[in-house]
């Protein structure tokens, strides 16, 4: 999936994350800030990467601001952001690319 | 070399220290050393005043040199004004090398940081170090090792002579001409004086500073004027509204008051739990609510609190007031209630920090202990807690009487929430030891309770209690199975700081801070 | 068939907001009876969309411990409910309550978008319970149709607020206001043979009046409650937990009938009372309340 223009999910609450992505030069951009990065980095950096091959974005800026989200938290505010940078919020594949 | 509590101690921290590592809670019972004592000037013509007009002639006429340890107390907490306007002042004097070594360091001492930066401190031993001052250790610019003991270990360290205080600054709420200092009766009032006892007994010179001068003689005195040199009248010592704050609502977070309750009923089980029993408890959510719901059932089952100890806050001196408390016992007081208690209920009484919990003096209070109520950072699957580094590597944290406490309770129980957010408060390795496992007998969480297993005998009296019991594995292994296994904190290589056992040997070291690097 | 969950023990329905990943990451330690994950009220306009992805990867990932997992769904006269639907049955939420329920109709349309959801994800058809929440005048008034319309339908809730305002009052303290929707619709609810729950209680300072409340509607037959907090849950379990003496009643009842339906006789007496085989279901019932309480240690 194509993403198309900025689009931002999630917040800065405990527990949530902030998702921001935005249009790429033809690779993954990541940038992950996080309150856990010793302990959960990898692991965070690993949901993102997956979430977006799910998603099979390709190309985009990709911020990530962290406040001690679990991995379904990050893989939701993920899609929710791409999917909004493509203005879609209905007839989702859930289970599908959504999983 | 590697210690009784599994941690690898670098030979080059041994060596600069002269210290030995850790070998286990009590390795050093019974142990024999000679006391140290201060160099002291004598005060024999009564035509000398101690009066000194402002902390810059204090200083000069206490001999205020480059590499002097100079010493401070917490019990003005984040309200303390005094470890800023002495470090300013010797910093004005362009003094270099200071060692401060304080019964604890908080936030309100940011502003002494650039003074870490530029030379002016050089070392810092405490029990307790928060905000920017732990920032500044964890990063690598504190010149010298930062050295955190217990508020036991503090004073046995002063006492045996390991740390040797040149000037020890001691801010008191009231004070008269001659040095006799009191907790209470001043703008600034703190309740007691406990730990700043040792300072003014064990330093060369000793300075009080006051905002309330009083006519002489201010007693019964908390210090004795005996052990002071000068007296110096400021404007503040502190402020009033950050020394003791009101009382804190009881908590209305459920999973508080369910660890709380699991508490009430563990320690309820326990053949421990008769009259006249003793009895610690800190000042969290949770340990208040414990409090709380523990005095309810001494109510109903007509059982007395045979002495109550530690820092203390209000529903403790609830308890006491109602008559459930035979004793209570105090070293600081955390709350406007526990000062007013201290003033003017008679059981309600002030010990020094050695009586409290010095492990190399003929028997602390802490030994008298059957139930310590504890939080904790992390505990893992061998009941070794931290209680001073953060998740992110960074000091932020005290042990102050945690492993005092704990080695001296017959049963220590330790209550954390089994995550706060992704951290797994229970782990397979915590961060730093703090406090040995072989001390911490329980740990209840949200999710479950896990007896040590060195505490068969408190295994086997919970049978068949109704409690959900767990074991630390079990409880460790329903944190990762919601977040995820935590990678270990990426420290650099050196060594900033040394964790100290009650008895001065290493329990730990903590690192330098890295940025974290992805590895791919 | 009916579903096996159709009748469980329902006291306590929490609600949370889907929006806020600290809430919905581990409700479960409260031990409410029921959660209900909120993509209406609770989620802003403009987050509708992220409370959904929210929504699915809870149900999805988070093991939420037997508590059963409702979700409150968008009314059908916004434009969320049908993608709500989707979320809920791909996700395999226990139940999705209705919200703004006036008709029968209203839970046949639900009804269809979960069929045709149970489909499109492979999940059994009929497995997605449903709940319909009455929050208006008509709606209450059509209590029964409602509760008569699906074989899905696990019971109805008050939904006091919105209630209140249909009829020209407001939420008084009292309870005068609800009175009449209360009876109504647990009336309608036993008539149908479905389940019936009391509407929130929001004021959080106020426990005593809020326990004082949770006992009327026990006496009046509700079984249960939904919950803004989790301070309320036990204060619900405490008032539906039967006393021993109910307790042992309900065993010998239960046993009786059991061994006199055996040998042909209809009528019989316990401890004095004429007891029937109508009594079975209550005395059933304390058994279930008295085990899900953690106070029953018979064999039953």
């Amino acid at each position: 999936m194509e993403v198309k223009k900025a689009a931002m999910a999630g917040t800065l609450e405990s527990s949530d994350a902030q998702v921001t992505v935005e249009p790429g030069n033809g690779t993954i951009e990541l940038s992950i800030e996080s309150s856990v990065i010793h302990q959960f980095g990898k692991q965070i950096k690993a949901t993102i990467l997956e979430t977006l091959g799910r998603l099979d974005v390709t190309s985009a800026k990709v911020k990530v601001v962290d406040k001690g989200a679990l991995d379904c938290t990050l893989k939701a505010r993920v899609e929710c952001a791409v999917y909004r940078s493509n203005d879609i919020t209905e007839n989702l594949p859930w289970g599908g690319v959504i999983k | 070399m590697i210690n009784a509590v599994g941690r690898d101690i670098p030979e080059e921290v041994l060596k600069a220290t002269g210290k030995k590592v850790f070998e286990g809670a009590y390795a050093y019972d019974n142990y024999e050393y000679t006391k140290a004592a201060p160099t002291v000037h004598a005060v024999c013509d009564p035509k000398r005043s101690k009066l000194v007009e402002n902390i810059h002639e204090a200083l000069v006429k206490c001999g205020i040199k480059d590499g002097m340890t100079i010493s401070f107390h917490h019990h003005f907490r984040e309200g303390d004004y005094i470890v800023n306007m002495v470090m300013e002042e010797i910093h004005n004097m362009g003094i270099k090398g200071i060692t401060i070594c304080a019964s604890s360091l908080g936030k309100a001492h940011d502003p002494i940081v650039p003074m870490i930066e530029d030379g002016t401190i050089v070392g810092i031993q405490s029990s307790g170090v928060r905000g920017k001052i732990g920032e500044a250790i964890s990063t690598g610019k504190l010149r010298d090792l930062a050295i955190m003991r217990s508020h036991g270990g503090r004073v046995r360290a002063i006492e045996s002579g390991e740390v040797h205080i040149d000037i020890a600054f001691i801010g008191a709420p009231t004070c008269d001409e001659y040095g006799n200092m009191k907790a209470n009766g001043g703008k600034s009032d703190c309740g007691v004086l406990s730990y700043a006892v040792v300072d003014a007994e064990y330093a060369d010179k000793v300075v009080a500073i006051t905002d309330c001068l009083v006519p002489f003689p201010n007693v019964p005195a908390s210090i004795s004027m005996v052990h002071v040199d000068y007296v110096c009248v400021v404007d503040a010592i502190g402020n009033p509204a950050k020394i003791a704050t009101g009382a804190a609502k009881p908590t209305t977070d459920v999973r508080k008051i369910m660890m709380a309750d699991y508490c009430t009923q563990f320690v309820i089980n326990t053949p421990y739990f008769k009259e006249g029993f003793s009895y610690q408890t800190g000042v969290g959510g949770a340990s208040i609510a414990s409090t709380i719901s523990l005095g309810k059932i001494m109510e109903e089952r007509g059982i007395h609190m045979g002495l109550g100890l530690g820092g203390i806050t209000t529903p403790m001196c609830n308890l006491l007031a109602k008559g459930l408390i035979r004793t209570l016992v105090d070293t600081q007081d955390f709350d406007m209630g526990a000062i007013e208690s201290i003033k003017t209920n008679p059981n309600h009484i002030e010990i020094t920090a050695s009586e409290y919990a010095n492990p190399f003096n003929k028997g602390a209070y802490v030994n008298k202990l059957d139930f310590v109520i504890l939080a904790s950072l992390e505990v893992d699957t061998n009941f070794n807690c931290n209680v001073v580094v953060g998740s992110d590597g960074m000091i932020t944290g005290a042990q102050g009487g945690h492993p005092d406490t704990a080695a001296g309770a017959k049963c220590t129980i330790v209550i954390a929430p089994l995550l706060q957010g992704r951290i797994p408060a229970i782990c397979s390795n915590v961060t730093t030891v703090t406090t040995p496992g072989e001390t911490v007998d329980v740990v209840i969480t949200d999710y479950g309770i896990a007896i040590n297993p060195r505490r068969q005998d408190l295994i086997e009296c919970m049978k068949d209690v109704k409690l959900p019991f767990k074991t630390i594995e079990e409880l460790r292994d329903m944190a990762y199975a919601m977040v995820g296994e935590p990678d270990p904190v990426q420290f650099g290589d050196r060594v900033v700081g040394i964790i100290e056992a009650r008895d001065g040997t290493i329990i730990d070291v903590v690192r330098e801070i890295k940025e974290y690097e992805f590895k791919d | 068939m009916s579903h096996p969950n159709k009748k469980r023990l329902r006291r306590s329905m929490m609600f949370l907001n889907c929006q806020k990943p600290g809430l919905i990451k581990d409700p479960y330690i409260y031990k409410p009876d029921s959660i209900m994950l909120d993509l209406e009220d609770a989620v802003a306009e403009n987050q509708k969309d992220a409370a959904r992805y929210s929504l699915y990867h809870a149900l999805q990932e988070i093991d939420y411990r037997g508590v059963e997992r409702v979700v409150r769904i968008n009314g059908l006269d916004t434009p969320h409910w049908k993608e709500d639907i989707r979320v809920c049955v791909a996700g395999g939420a226990d139940t999705i309550r209705i919200a703004k329920t006036e008709t029968a109709q209203d839970v046949h349309i639900v009804e269809e978008h979960v069929l045709a959801a149970e489909k499109e994800f492979g999940r059994p058809e009929g497995s997605t319970l449903l709940m319909a929440a009455l929050e208006s005048c008509k709606g209450v008034l059509n209590a029964l149709e409602v509760c008569k319309s699906s074989d899905r339908l696990i019971g109805i809730a008050l939904s006091g607020g919105d209630y209140t305002k249909d009829l020209q009052t407001v939420i008084t303290g009292t309870g005068v206001e609800l009175q009449g929707a209360r009876q109504h619709m647990i009336i309608a609810a036993r008539a149908a043979g479905v389940q019936c729950w009391d509407t929130v209680f929001t004021n959080l300072d106020a426990m005593d009046v809020f326990e004082e409340e949770v006992k009327m509607i026990k006496m009046m037959g509700f079984d249960g409650k939904s919950l803004v907090n989790p301070r309320q849950i036990d204060i619900v379990h405490k008032v539906f937990t039967p006393t021993q003496k109910e307790i042992i009643f309900a065993e010998k009842v239960v046993k009786e009938i059991d061994e006199k339906k055996a040998l042909g006789i209809g009528v019989f007496t316990v401890d004095g009372k004429m007891i029937d085989i109508a009594f079975y279901d209550g005395a059933k019932r304390t058994i279930d309340l008295a085990k899900a309480s953690g106070v029953y240690e018979g064999d039953l």
